[in-house]
Order: C-alpha cells, then sequence, then structure tokens
C-alpha cells in the first residue's frame, strides 16, 4: 500500500484567541485510497490536536462533513486524496459563519428546516387500529428522490442567492417542504406553503442550478424548487382569477 | 466547575460583484442571464422597426438600409448566438420543471428536452419557409 | 409569513421565456438575412404591411413583444441584484415599466397601421 506525502492547507480560526481566520499549512503522510477526512484525522491524531471538525459516519449518509475542498463544496468522506495534485485548500463550508476551524454555525440552516415542517401530516388522521396508511409504489416514487437529502448543506455553500440573501429559506430546505407535499399520505401542503410561497421562500430562487450540481446525494433540489415554483404560480392564479374555486 | 464559552462566530463576506468569477459554473450561470441583453435589445429593434413600418415605404426601406450596417450585422451574430444559448439552456432545464411520472419510472431529461428541440427545429423551419427565407 | 405576489410577475416571465426560445433565434435569423442583403419576402414592406394590417398580426406582434420584453426585463432585474445593486423594488418598477411601455408604443404603432 503506497503513501504519499500530500500538503493541505487548511482554514484556522480561534474565536479565543484569532481576530480572524488564517491559512495553515500541514504535510500529512497520506494512504493511496484515503479521503480528504481521513487526512483531517490523521493531522488531528498525530500533527496538530487542536484542529476542529464536524464528521460522524465516513461514509456519505450523515451529512456532518461538509466543507469546501479546493473551493468546491464537498463532503470529506467522498472526496478522494488521489483526485487532487498539489496543495489543497480546505475551509469551513461557505455561507456559513466559523465557530472555529472547519466547524460552521448551522443555526440558520436548522431553523428554516424546522420552519417548513419536515413530517408527516395525515391528509385524514388515523389511529393505530384503524391500520397503516398504504400507499402504491407510483406514489412513492413521486417523491422518492427528495427523501435523500442527508442535510449536508452543500446545497447552500454552492446557492448564489443565499451567499448574497441570507434569508433565502435554500434549497434544501424547500426539498424537504416539497417531498411531503408530493407525498400522498401528506394533507399538510398548504400549511408548508405560507413559508415555502414567501417571498424568502421560493421566489428568491433564480435557477442558478448549483445546489443540484454540488448534492453528493442526487436529490436535484432545483428541480424541486421550480415545481414548487410552477404550483404555487397555479396557486396564485386560481385564487386570484376563479376565487370561487376557494375549497 | 463551568468554564465560560467564548463563541465569536466569524462571517465571511460574500464579494457583491464579483462572487461569479469564483467557478465556470457561476460564469455559465451569468451568461444565461445576459442572454436578455440582447433578446431585449433585438425586441425593442423590432419595435422600431414597426414604428417605421407605420411611418410608410420609405421610412421602411431606411430601416433596411439601416439593417446592412455593419455594426448591425455584428449585433444579429451577436444576438443570434446568445438567443441560441437562451434556447439551449432553457430546453435542458425544462425537464426539471415538469418531470412526467410513467408508472415507477420518469421519463427521461433527454426526451422531454429532445421534444423541445425538435419541435424548436421544426417550427423555426417552417417560420423560415412561410417567411420566404429559402 | 405571507405568500408572495411573485407569481405575477413570474407567470408572464416563463410564458416570454419560453415564447423567445422558440420564436427569437428564427427572428434574428430573418433580419440577419436582410443584413446580409438577402432580404426574406416577409420583410417586403407590401408583405409585412399585410401583415401588420391584419387583426391577427397585430396581435402576434403584441403578443410576441409584451411576453418576450417582460421576461427580459425580469431577468435583467435577477442580474442587477446579482451584480450588487441592492435596490429591487426601484428596479423592478423600472424594468417593468419600461417592458410595458415598449409594449404600447409597438401597440401604437401597429394601430397607425
Amino acid at each position: 500500500m503506497s503513501e504519499r506525502l500530500v500538503e493541505l492547507e487548511v482554514l484556522r480560526y480561534n474565536p479565543e484567541t484569532d481576530s480572524k481566520p488564517h491559512f495553515q499549512r500541514y504535510s500529512v503522510p497520506c494512504r493511496e485510497e484515503w479521503v480528504i477526512l481521513d487526512a483531517l484525522n490523521q493531522i488531528k491524531e498525530t500533527i496538530d490536536a487542536t484542529l476542529s471538525y464536524r464528521w460522524s459516519c465516513h461514509m456519505a449518509v450523515c451529512g456532518s462533513c461538509g466543507m469546501m475542498i479546493n473551493g468546491e463544496p464537498k463532503l470529506a468522506c467522498k472526496s478522494f486524496v488521489r483526485n487532487y495534485d498539489g496543495v489543497i485548500r480546505v475551509e469551513p463550508l461557505a455561507h456559513f459563519p466559523i465557530e472555529r476551524d472547519l466547524v460552521t454555525v448551522i443555526d440558520d440552516f436548522m431553523g428554516k428546516l424546522a420552519r417548513v415542517r419536515p413530517y408527516l401530516i395525515p391528509r385524514e388522521a388515523k389511529t393505530v387500529e384503524q391500520g397503516e396508511y398504504r400507499q402504491t409504489p407510483e406514489e412513492l416514487k413521486r417523491y422518492k428522490q427528495y427523501t435523500l437529502c442527508i442535510n449536508c448543506m452543500l446545497c447552500y455553500a454552492a446557492c448564489p442567492e443565499y451567499g448574497l440573501i441570507p434569508k433565502f429559506i435554500g434549497p434544501a430546505a424547500i426539498s424537504m417542504a416539497h417531498r411531503y407535499n408530493l407525498d400522498s399520505r401528506d394533507g399538510g401542503r398548504e400549511l408548508r406553503q405560507e413559508e415555502i410561497a414567501a417571498s424568502e421562500g421560493v421566489w428568491e430562487c433564480s435557477f442558478a442550478g448549483a445546489c443540484s450540481e454540488v448534492c453528493p446525494e442526487h436529490v436535484d433540489p432545483a428541480a424541486a424548487l421550480q415545481q414548487v415554483k410552477i404550483a404555487s404560480t397555479i396557486d396564485w392564479f386560481k385564487e386570484h382569477l376563479m376565487p370561487w374555486l376557494k375549497k | 466547575m463551568a468554564e465560560k464559552v467564548t463563541r465569536r462566530p466569524y462571517v465571511r463576506e460574500v464579494p457583491r460583484t464579483r462572487w461569479f468569477f469564483r467557478h465556470p459554473r457561476y460564469l455559465r450561470y451569468m451568461a444565461r442571464e445576459v442572454t436578455c441583453l440582447f433578446i431585449g435589445a433585438y425586441t425593442l429593434l423590432m419595435v422600431v422597426g414597426l414604428h417605421r413600418l407605420a411611418q410608410g415605404r420609405a421610412s421602411w426601406e431606411a430601416f433596411l438600409e439601416m439593417l446592412r450596417s455593419p455594426w448591425s450585422i455584428a449585433f444579429h451574430g451577436l444576438a443570434l448566438g446568445f438567443s441560441l444559448y437562451h434556447t439551449i439552456t432553457w430546453f435542458n432545464l425544462t425537464p426539471k420543471a415538469l418531470p412526467v411520472q410513467i408508472g415507477e419510472g420518469f421519463l427521461p431529461d433527454a426526451v422531454i428536452a429532445g421534444a423541445h428541440y425538435a419541435v424548436w427545429a421544426l417550427l423555426s423551419l417552417i417560420l423560415l419557409k412561410l417567411a420566404g427565407a429559402y | 409569513m405571507a405568500r408572495s405576489n411573485k407569481p405575477i410577475v413570474w407567470g408572464p416571465f416563463a410564458a416570454g421565456g419560453t415564447l423567445t426560445a422558440f420564436l427569437t433565434p428564427a427572428l434574428v435569423i430573418l433580419t440577419l438575412l436582410a443584413a446580409l442583403g438577402n432580404v426574406p419576402e416577409v420583410l417586403a414592406y407590401d408583405r409585412l404591411h399585410a401583415i401588420a394590417a391584419h387583426w391577427l398580426g397585430k396581435a402576434a406582434f403584441i403578443a410576441v413583444i409584451f411576453l418576450s420584453l417582460w421576461s427580459v426585463a425580469h431577468r435583467l432585474r435577477i442580474t442587477l441584484y446579482d451584480i450588487g445593486v441592492r435596490a429591487d423594488t426601484a428596479v423592478a418598477v423600472a424594468v417593468y415599466s419600461a417592458a410595458g411601455l415598449a409594449s404600447i408604443a409597438a401597440a401604437v404603432f401597429l394601430f397607425r397601421l
């Protein structure tokens, strides 16, 4: 198993001692099959124990290790060292405040996720005795891809509009709302529209499509957002031009 | 014994006017967005043309004469390029906005976009034929 | 959080964007041919005048011009915001008014025919 020395340039920030972030260079002996996360763990274990970063599953399902690698939002556990030449620049995920080193403040996203009610609001509530909510494979397929989101926030780092307009609810949150809106068991679309059809909801999206390009799970949030725009537009015109259609 | 926690999150500013130079995908996005300048300019040219048409034959002939200037030819070249880029980006993105589910599958993006290209080619050829372009 | 009224400007934008995607390249080719000295029959004064004099022709011109200008205006509004012009309301009023006024001008010219 071959090893090579890889140069990592990592953005450091200690809120207790630093006035602003600064890069620190590390020379890390890496195995051929390693990912960036392995290199970071190697740094923490053998070179610099003060380096802080989030990680958990090491297999691209938990969404913890999102960071900027050579300026691109990536999961550190899914970025292979062998795919990079020269010095690898590692920075915290863009468009989020830096807590410390590679750890970002994610409160904004967590708040937005809660606002869109990302849970089933049953169309007709059933007690346990009444049995299960039944769904055909076709009904499941309709929303399946939007269930794959691991809340890694790479899409927020890529989205130019979120970078310019911090109050934009953002790709992942709106895709989660869309996932439930498309679910045949759900009846909560009207409630969610109050959040996602607002001006800081889907209407800040300009369909740049960067979110879908960086999504590690192929959720395609850009598609979800355009579908929400069309549905919201049809709603609006129905409501304003045909008010007698009120349910 | 609890220690005092010092949090001082650092906010990295996004350069307001130059953020799109940071990555090719943002440049492609801006290229798509600025197609509106050329499509807008061309449509305004159409409005001017209608004005000349309404003023009578001599005015219209002068308009056609003006179209033959080098600036006009250069503008038309750019307008054609940018309007084609708008067409291509619009058709390629349409399948995202209008998914077609068939059973447990979805109509492939290439089919939806391909249908748009086919209809566009057909309509354009018919329009150009009716207009006497060929 | 109130639902936005954005749909009222986005709907015509989507329609205009689709229209320009299908139509504009062919239109540019027509006047490009004229620019290169090979005027297509439809751009001859008598032909074009006849089309624009007919109510269907007028309707078609107005629809194409309005939807094209509206979609351009909307995109310009967003682009200006993207490049740092923050006064969104002022920009919106300016661009949509310009699209509207130019469309009205086109209608006026058409009704003089």
